[in-house]
């Protein structure tokens, strides 16, 4: 490999990367806060890149709009699967939920299959004009360029919103005792529904983002990059924010370097990199070694 | 619990044995009684006519169906009216069975056009060459459907015939002397046309790639390829995903000529791939800008019956039911080994070009070379291989 292809495919595995991260933010943020591995998140993602498709084509909205409306559309979904479907299952087991958010994850897939059909959707080509960028030798595009940015200002964002703000402070007291939180007059159902809310918005400009990306969208859109950014988070330490963007960006970066190294292998390396690095450090690449939550 | 266990295996045997029985019974007096019946001969047709494939079983019925009426108007076959009897599989192998042996059994057809689908004509052929019924799918490219036995026939060439085909093309056409492979290693479809193409082309294969079902970015293949700068890029794979690798493989700077097979096949293409898709070059069973006179008359006719345009899959139904309804023509009756005869022998000129059959019953034919331009499918040429 000469080093100009090295930096390409460096670059190549950043933009694959900044995908992933985007959508592990979600899923780490709902983990951190109520300790349920959210499998339904890369479902809202598609949600999210549907209600973005149709008010593209159907509104003829622009860019801006349409993202907003999406993240709009994604979070109240995202709030309404949390309150019929994890709600009254607060206080059951861990796996009842666990079993119940695979439920939705089919039942949204499955529900957008039958009503939209599984063919294949595009974005309108004028929607966000995607521009080759030439560095030298190597290139990428802008779209990459806008979503690794848009990952980066999330991920600041969210840090800010948890550490900084008055609903923060209540997500992080409910994290560390729901009971307590909710006798110092927290109200605890209004703060999980934020947090849903929250991170389903992020699904949804997640969904939209990557919708346009590779013009195209489909009801089984979620499935893989759910499973790769469900272990971007783990990789790099579940629950904390700043890890599921370096997780999501090293995952990227590894898988593009397996791929043009020896293809076959590429979908197994990441994986057994993750069961490397959970052996070694099981609470992830930045998680520090704390008593079990909830 | 043993107790539990004989019970069960001897209602197996029980239900199996009793099937066998009525099945050789019906089986036989299904190809007397669809000769005699009232003067029709009755066909079945299974297909998708529901459910996520429903659209090519659809298009599948009505090619057939376009046939049936021409067939009768045109005074039937040996005098004998032709009745058309479908069944829907929802595209499932477990419903393809049953609906076969509710067309055997009980409707008593003469012969089976179909299944539409490649799954559902894997499990319905061993049935119909266990009743010694005639099956003829149009559409069905595995190459295992043929395999059940003598009863079973294709009139579309199979998967790897097509990677073949596009070999040759690459070197006799488009004077290829290098080429490159990116591939799904999850599909048979596109494993299966990968091969072929690799053992067939005469120049050198500078790189093959692959990726997994599901992916989207190609990045890493592509810029692995670039250097190589082959000549052509053999994308064996569906529509919704070589639009994009496509996409990405030009802005990567990979000059090469694209080429694949039927699964390019399709308008979203060009609104998924943009600009990028322009200039490739694919291999299909139909094309509806084919300049010849039977796909001239054949899009006159079922655009004046359906009032819309037939996509390949009704051209490739209308054929087998041609071939099979111009067989028991010759054959002067509907008896099974009669008509199996006629169809070895077959030779004809169809809608998807001329037919005859190899020894292993599967359609020698030759294919049409599709080039997409301008965000359109044009004909390009008929070319075998």
């Amino acid at each position: 490999m000469t080093f100009v292809e090295f930096l390409q495919q460096l670059i190549n595995g950043l933009s694959l990367g900044s995908v992933y991260a985007l959508i592990a933010l979600g899923y780490t943020m709902v983990y951190g806060i109520i300790g349920l591995i959210n499998f339904a998140h890369c479902d809202i993602y598609m949600v999210g890149a549907y209600i973005g498709f149709f008010a593209a084509t159907s509104l003829h909205l622009p860019f801006i709009p349409t993202l907003i409306l999406a993240m709009a559309g994604a979070g109240i979904v995202g709030v309404l699967v949390e309150r019929i479907a994890y709600r009254p299952l607060r206080k059951a087991s861990n796996i009842s939920l666990l079993i119940t958010a695979m439920g939705v994850s089919l039942l949204l897939e499955n529900g957008f299959n039958c009503i939209f059909g599984g063919d294949p959707r595009s974005y309108p080509h004028n929607i966000l004009k995607q521009t080759n960028i030439e560095l030298g030798p190597v290139h990428t595009d802008s779209l990459h360029l806008i979503i690794l940015t848009t990952s980066l200002v999330l991920m600041v964002l969210l840090q800010i919103i948890i550490y900084r703000t008055k609903i923060g402070k209540a997500m992080r007291a409910t994290s560390a005792d729901k009971d307590a939180a909710a006798l110092m007059g927290i109200n605890v159902n209004a703060t999980i529904s934020a947090t849903f809310a929250i991170g389903s918005a992020l699904a949804g400009a997640a969904g939209v983002l990557v919708g346009i990306l590779y013009n195209s969208i489909d009801p089984y859109m979620g499935i893989q990059p759910g499973i790769k950014a469900f272990t971007a988070a783990v990789f790099g330490g579940i629950g904390l924010i700043p890890g599921a963007f370096l997780g999501g960006l090293i995952l990227g970066v590894i898988e593009t370097f397996v791929t043009a190294w020896y293809s076959p292998l590429a979908g197994a390396i990441g994986f057994i990199i993750l069961i490397i690095i959970l052996i070694i450090k099981p609470s992830g690449l930045l998680g520090k070694k704390v008593s079990e939550k909830v | 619990m043993l107790k539990k266990f004989v019970a069960c295996a001897l209602s197996v045997v029980l239900v199996s044995g009793f099937a066998g029985c009525s099945g050789n019974a019906s089986g036989q007096g299904g190809s007397m009684a669809g000769g005699a019946a009232g003067g029709t001969i009755k066909i079945g047709f299974i297909g998708p006519l529901t459910g996520s494939a429903s659209s090519y079983g659809q298009s599948s019925q009505r090619g057939l169906q376009l046939l049936e009426e021409q067939t009768n108007k045109a005074g039937g076959i040996n005098g004998q009216k032709v009745k058309v009897v479908s069944v829907d599989d929802e595209g499932k192998p477990a419903s393809a069975v049953n609906g076969g042996q509710k067309l055997i059994n009980s409707d008593k057809v003469a012969a089976i056009v179909g299944p539409v689908t490649s799954t559902s004509a894997n499990s319905l052929a061993p049935i119909c060459q266990r009743y010694n019924i005639p099956m003829i799918t149009g559409t069905g490219t595995n190459v295992n459907i043929t395999k059940s036995g003598d009863c079973i026939f294709r009139t579309c060439f199979t998967d790897p015939f097509q990677g073949k085909i596009m070999a040759k093309f690459a070197t006799d056409d488009r004077k290829a002397k290098t080429a490159a492979i990116l591939y799904n290693n999850g599909d048979d479809y596109s494993k299966g046309l990968s091969e072929a193409f690799k053992s067939s082309f005469t120049g050198t294969i500078v790189d093959t790639e692959t990726y997994n079902t599901g992916d989207k970015d190609f990045n890493a293949q592509l810029t692995k390829i670039a250097p190589h700068k082959p000549d052509v890029l053999f994308l064996p794979d569906y529509y919704s995903v070589v639009s994009i690798i496509m996409k990405e493989a030009r802005n990567v700077g990979i000059k090469s000529t694209f080429l694949g097979g039927d699964g390019f096949d399709s308008p979203e293409l060009f609104s998924i791939g943009g600009d990028a898709v322009n200039g490739a070059y694919f291999s299909d069973h139909y094309s509806a800008t084919d300049p010849s006179k039977e796909v001239a008359q054949f899009i006159k006719d079922y655009k004046a019956k359906y009032n819309s345009d037939p996509d390949a899959f009704a051209a490739l139904t209308y054929d087998a039911g041609k071939v099979l309804f111009d067989s028991i023509k010759k054959a002067k009756s509907t008896d099974a080994n009669a008509v199996k005869g006629a169809m070895k022998a077959y030779n004809g000129q169809l809608v998807c070009g001329n037919i005859k059959f190899d020894s292993d019953r599967n359609a020698v034919k030759a294919a049409v070379i599709i080039k997409t331009q301008g965000g359109k499918e044009t004909f390009y040429k008929r070319f075998s291989a």
